[in-house]
């Protein structure tokens, strides 16, 4: 009886996982109803011009104007160029400590990585406000403005130091250590056989890393590097603290910006109307959806490859 | 035949040999020195900002000099406690599920997979969900409302941690406690659980230290308090939100109390990660052999 | 063509476990040794030693001196080169699961830089063929990968690899170990039949397999060769105790 009990309990315990996501998705659908009402899937991409100034009128909360795309934009733009500085440096990282290293440093290196993600998001966001910033600011921002220019994507619009651009390398920094970690899970699972089975082809030391692991892990750093997109979708704060929190789309890297979950932060405490509340609800929604699927689609990739749950929790 | 000279080929790929090294060993330096470099700015910039004010002040009025972080520390501390009363039995009971009852089942599966979706959930997310459940019922931020959104962060990292602790318990204890005629119930709490705790404890510290450097979900859940707060029915203030307001306001001094507030908070949470790496390191279950 | 390997002197080391000691040997190109003795003996040391795998293992070491043909391979060359000379099968068949057969074959092709088309298309089917393989996969080259054959066609694979790349020497470390009898029978076939063209080492704990396949036998015994002779004069009058010991079924 004390038997059946307990088990019960356990088992409440475990149910209670599902009723808590299930509980979080229905409040984020109910909550958002309002501007699913009145703007339904135009909210994700309308834009109104201003008669009077002749520019778009994405997000204007007192006048009722919600419009979700600066902020998906931003969110893109920030998570995309931090994959691209993130995910090579990532790699370059786990080859070396997977591959190269000397026994001795790879524990040490391994625990710095480590620490790395468990920096909180708010102090990353303190060094780079006092840090990052001022560098780009000063020595990063006008030389790029001045080689790449042409591009288009450095245009000086904003002397701050702020925008996309600083969000993008804080982002990069920070989920560099998911995507290292979980691509040397990855690497790690390769049998040594097909090392030495490249290896006895005469191959060099890339050659082997190239055909005999990186090939053989290619599905499972696919995941890696969509969960740690994952991770830069859903980052907040120190994305708020840089991105300089403009609701405009600009083709300038250096350029404000703002993201979907920073401008929850910054608005949802003191948010106007009810409408309001309910515009950035359904922005928290859709940064619900997209994660669940990427997070899903990430840890599938990984589980191919090595054949079970990843042992670690990220 | 080959006589064993290098031909050009074999130079060329030798050289990309030493070019990917190189590259790898760049690679790491410019993952590793940023971080170096955040720490110790970090351990400069916090350290000239402590005093023993700062641990026990309140903040003081814009403008006014000094003051502390005193009812943030306190604030934070109160937020993990009501926050572990919530996610610690809960995701402990979650990995006794998957552990002990439910082993290689579907639902055991599908349980997983929704707690690893729970991990997954933007933090900020969290933060309406909390508001919605918690703060529009009661009319009011709460340290209830911040304590319990970061209870449920909890729950996914406990559940994780506490199965694989678990898990790793060796059959032959299980069975030699059947053999006395334990009943179930308290063969697991008694024996197994025991067995497994310093790990089981050790991922409760760490789920402790990644919910307690968490922002976003108290913004609009404990709000935030200037003050110490008496009851759990008030605003609270916490460390890292403190340090977040502070970081983006307008005065110096603040910005001197970020700092410290910063440190005091990486402190924290490295001691806590190297605690629990040097636990599971050591071998958790000295006791189970 | 195979080339003759002259041993002297040779020592290895696993750590602080002298693995192998002051091996003198000389093995006859074109033709097949088999190297026999209990588990443990070393016989796997040396075959790894002839093509420097034995060193990439960081606490690994070697003295000594390995000459094939002309060239000492510690002395004169380098590892990576060395190994482009020596092909090898191991005792789990391990090809690349991520590569289709006629990938798989090529691999070493493409290390060493060959990209025309034709010459991959008829090495590829040369090899297939002298690994007996070939009709057995010729309609899905491209298709299947090499992880969907069977165990025995696995190693015939990896054999149809190594052969790929014109090797003088071909090492095999019990290469139908984990193989059924058919299989087997199929691989010493094949080791009949490649022995005139390259110089081929087996290491097996088969001592009737090494009866049926090699001219020449030699029996490691605690990281020491003891005998080294035909393997006619091996199996029927050995010379030394532990030999006769050994292949009579005392021990081991």
């Amino acid at each position: 009886m004390a038997d059946r009990g307990f088990h019960w309990l356990m088992v409440l315990c475990a149910f209670s996982i599902f009723g808590i996501v299930i509980l979080i998705a229905t409040e984020l659908v109910v909550r958002s109803q309002m501007t699913w009402k009145q703007f339904g899937l135009s909210f994700f991409y309308r834009a109104d011009i201003d008669p009077t100034t002749h520019l778009p009128w994405y997000w204007d909360p007192v006048n009722g104007h919600f419009s979700a795309l600066p902020f998906i934009y931003g969110t893109l733009v920030t998570s995309f160029v931090a994959l691209l500085l993130a995910v090579p440096l990532a790699i370059g990282l786990s080859i070396f400590l997977t591959e190269m290293c000397p026994r001795v440093l790879r524990s040490g290196l391994a625990f710095l990585t480590e620490l790395l993600a468990a920096i909180p998001s708010v102090i990353y966001g303190l060094w780079a406000v006092f840090v990052l910033v001022p560098i780009l600011r000063e020595h990063v921002n006008p030389w790029l403005t001045r080689a790449l220019g042409w591009t288009g994507l450095f245009g000086i619009d904003n002397p701050t130091g702020l925008g996309y651009l600083a969000a993008a390398v804080v982002l990069a920094i920070m989920i560099l250590p998911i995507i290292s970690s979980l691509t040397r899970e990855v690497m790690t699972a390769v049998p040594h056989s097909q090392r030495e089975a490249v290896l006895a082809l005469g191959a060099t030391r890339w050659e082997m890393i190239r055909m005999g692991v990186l090939r053989n892990a290619r599905i499972g750093i696919v995941g890696a590097v969509i969960l740690g997109l994952g991770r830069a979708l859903g980052e907040t704060m120190a994305v708020q603290m840089v991105i300089g929190n403009t609701p405009e789309i600009h083709k300038s890297l250096l350029a404000n910006g703002a993201t979907m979950s920073a401008v929850i932060a910054n608005e949802y405490a003191e948010a106007v109307t009810d409408l309001h509340r309910s515009a950035l609800t359904e922005l928290g929604l859709a940064l619900f959806v997209v994660t669940i699927i990427v997070n899903a689609l990430a840890r599938l990739l990984v589980w191919a490859v090595t054949r079970g749950a990843p042992t670690q929790v990220h | 035949m080959n006589t064993g000279e290098m031909t050009f080929r074999s130079r060329l790929r030798g050289a990309a040999d030493h070019l990917v090294t190189g590259l790898a060993i760049v690679a790491t330096a410019l993952v590793i020195l940023p971080l170096v470099a955040i720490f110790v700015y970090l351990l400069y910039k916090g350290a000239s900002s402590l005093n023993f004010a700062f641990f026990t002040q309140m903040p003081k009025p814009p403008g006014e000099l000094g003051g502390g972080m005193a009812n943030a520390i306190v604030g934070s501390a109160v937020l993990l406690g009501v926050g572990s009363l919530i996610g610690v039995p809960i995701g402990i009971g979650s990995g006794i599920f998957l552990a002990e009852y439910g082993r290689g089942t579907k639902l055991a599966n599908a349980v997983r997979f929704t707690a690893d979706v729970l991990n997954g959930v933007p933090s900020i997310v969290m933060g309406i969900a909390g508001y919605a459940l918690v703060v529009v019922p009661l009319h009011r931020f709460s340290a209830f409302a911040g304590g319990v959104t970061l209870g449920i962060m909890m729950i996914p990292t406990i559940t994780r941690t506490t199965e694989e602790m678990l898990l790793m318990v060796p059959n032959a204890v299980r069975e030699a406690a059947l053999g006395l005629g334990v009943p179930n119930w308290r063969s697991v709490l008694s024996i197994t659980l025991r067995t497994a705790s310093p790990g089981v404890i050790t991922g409760c510290m760490l789920a402790f230290s990644r919910v307690a450097g968490e922002t976003a979900p108290l913004i609009f859940t404990a709000f935030g308090n200037n003050f110490f707060s008496t009851t759990l029915k008030e605003p609270i203030e916490a460390l890292p939100l403190q340090i977040w307001v502070y970081a983006t306001g307008p005065y110096e001094d603040w910005h001197r109390l970020a700092w410290g507030g910063a440190l005091v908070l990486i402190v924290l949470i490295v001691t806590a990660v190297s605690l629990v790496r040097w636990v599971t390191s050591r071998g958790v279950l000295k006791g189970a052999s | 063509m195979g080339v003759g390997i002259e041993v002297t002197n040779l020592n290895a080391w696993y750590g602080a476990n002298h693995t192998l000691q002051d091996i003198n040997l000389h093995i006859p190109a074109n033709h097949a040794t088999a190297l026999i003795g209990p588990s443990g003996c070393g016989k796997s040391t040396f075959v790894r030693c002839l093509n420097r795998m034995h060193e990439t293992n960081p606490i690994a070491r070697v003295t000594g001196s390995v000459k094939m043909g002309e060239i000492d391979i510690y002395a004169d060359s380098k590892a990576v080169l060395v190994r482009r000379r020596v092909g090898m099968v191991f005792q789990r068949p391990n090809p690349f699961p991520t590569m289709s057969i006629y990938d798989n074959v090529a691999s070493g092709l493409k290390l060493n830089g060959y990209r025309n088309r034709r010459v991959l298309d008829e090495t590829v089917e040369q090899s297939l063929k002298k690994a007996a393989l070939w009709d057995e996969v010729k309609d899905d080259l491209k298709k299947k990968s090499g992880a969907s054959l069977s165990g025995g066609q696995q190693q015939r694979l990896c054999i149809a690899r190594a052969l790929a790349v014109d090797p003088e020497v071909l090492l095999m470390d019990e290469p139908a170990s984990a193989l059924d009898p058919v299989s087997t029978s199929k691989i010493e076939d094949l080791i009949f039949e490649l022995k005139s063209q390259y110089t081929i080492v087996i290491v097996t704990h088969n001592m009737q397999q090494a009866a049926r396949v090699a001219e020449k036998t030699g029996f490691f015994l605690n990281g020491r060769m003891v005998e080294f002779d035909s393997t006619h004069k091996i199996f029927t009058n050995p010379s030394d105790k532990r030999t006769e010991d050994y292949i009579t079924g005392r021990f081991g």
